[in-house]
């Protein structure tokens, strides 16, 4: 860990206007499973402020290499081989060290490996579909995978999903708690997909959109996608030390 | 013109979708061989944990009372002595033996889900005591961005009066909607998503 003076400081406010509302009609799920009555505001206490620790300890050798983390020995993931990568950092521009990113998708077909998954594109025998990693010293994160295709999805009659890596990261607090979803640039789907529009503003959709990134595309190899992912800042601990009564 | 302040913007949140559980849990889905077992499953203590043994369990419910059968919920709670296990954590050192998290998939019939852990102690907040609680993060399908709620118990009547988070509700009806009810050392909290009960929700 680069930094040993440990952070007790509160979190920025969460602005919530750029994040999508819970009710969004236009995404049907989420009309039953939206609450209704507002949020009670709450600056964060010791149990919003801290959050556990996991270590790099925990990763196996292959965890974030989705084309061989199922496949069967000597056998591969079919699929274009891409190198996902970028850095986890805070809103005050920090890395985000020891950060635990969790990753799944669908196959190149757009198909899940999961029980309920009725969509007819055939499973890859040799793809799960999901990986993990943590972020070393500089919040920095990669692995390799296969792009995902796009599908259909029930929602409206021919809603289909672009092709999309769904992330979960873990990083100092657990009000710093994320799930959210990386986009590829250049994909039509993405501005006619109701879950992409969940969130209100164009601006901040790009932010979900991975570029292409030629310069770390490994030659005769696979391509990059580069993906940053900002979670929220924390004030300096300076003046944050109030007495606690204990 | 003045300095530019430089703050970067949060990553705006996307729904965990229906399919959480590949990246999060794998092997309950039924994918073996990968991960050897699903991050934060199991009971959250060992047989050196100090505390209270509890289980606490429950569903999450939708706006026509149907429980979910696809979301996931994360718990973060304090040790017995009211102390976090992280860096964060200044006021003393945790029990080492409790992490203090945990991650449950709903069933995938019933909806239920269940963690064993212990009872947590209380912590401090700006002088005053809070009552013993467990922290709740709750993301599924149709959800667009986890949901953060707090569990109180029951059998602290007492201490609950005191705590300055329940306090800070103003509809004293909805209170009850954080308590977990306590029957021997099951801890019962089913979450609404919608409709009159409601589970208060906070922007943390
Ligand atoms: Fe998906």
């Amino acid at each position: 860990m680069k930094n040993t003076l440990p952070e007790t400081g509160g979190f920025f406010a969460r602005d919530r206007v750029m994040h999508p509302p819970a009710y969004t009609p236009g995404y049907k799920t989420s009309v039953l499973r939206s609450p209704q009555r507002a949020l009670i505001s709450l600056e964060g206490t010791k149990s919003e402020i801290t959050g556990p620790v996991f270590g790099h300890n925990m990763i196996n050798e292959f965890d974030n290499d989705l084309i061989v983390n199922y496949a069967k020995p000597g056998e591969m993931a079919i699929g274009q081989r891409i190198l996902v990568h970028g850095r986890v950092l805070d809103e005050r521009g920090h890395g985000v060290d020891g950060a635990l990113v969790e990753f799944w998708q669908a196959n190149a077909g757009g198909r899940y490996r999961h029980k309920k998954e009725t969509y007819l594109a055939p499973l890859d025998p040799n793809f799960g579909g999901f990986g993990r990693c943590v972020t070393d010293e500089n919040g920095y994160y990669w692995f390799r995978t296969i792009k995902p295709g796009p599908y259909p999805w029930p929602n409206g009659v021919n809603d289909w999903r672009p092709a999309h890596i769904h992330f979960s990261i873990f990083g100092h607090g657990f009000a710093q708690r994320l799930i959210t979803q990386m986009y590829f640039e250049g994909d039509p789907l993405i501005w006619i997909c109701p879950i992409v529009k969940t969130i209100p503003d164009d601006e901040t959709i790009k932010r979900l959109i991975a570029p292409l990134d030629m310069s770390n595309t490994i030659p005769m190899d696979m391509r990059a996608y580069k993906f940053d992912i900002v979670l929220r800042g924390r004030r300096s601990t300076m003046f944050e030390n109030r007495k606690e009564g204990n | 013109m003045v300095q530019p302040l430089n703050y970067l913007k949060e990553s705006p949140s996307q729904t965990a979708g229906p399919y959480v559980h590949i990246g999060c849990t794998p092997n309950f889905t039924g994918i073996h061989g990968v991960y050897e077992t699903d991050l934060g499953s199991g009971p959250l203590y060992n047989e050196k944990t100090r505390g209270e043994r509890i289980t606490i369990k429950g569903r999450v419910i939708d706006g026509s009372g149907t429980p979910l059968r696809d979301a996931m919920v994360e718990i973060w709670q304090a040790d017995a002595d009211g102390f976090y296990n992280s860096p964060s954590e200044t006021r003393g050192k945790a029990d080492p033996n409790f992490f203090g998290w945990g991650r449950c998939p709903a069933d995938m019939t019933t909806g239920e889900y269940v963690f064993e852990t212990i009872k947590p102690g209380r912590v401090p907040h700006a002088g005053r005591w809070m009552a013993p609680h467990v922290t709740l993060w709750i993301v599924a399908r149709g959800i667009n961005i986890g949901l953060q709620t707090r569990m109180y118990f029951s059998d602290e009547e007492e201490a609950n009066a005191e705590d300055p988070v329940l306090a800070r509700i103003e509809h004293r009806v909805r209170v009850p909607t954080l308590i977990g009810k306590r029957e021997g050392d099951v801890v019962t909290f089913d979450i609404y998503l919608q409709g009159e009960n409601e589970t208060v929700f906070f922007d943390i």
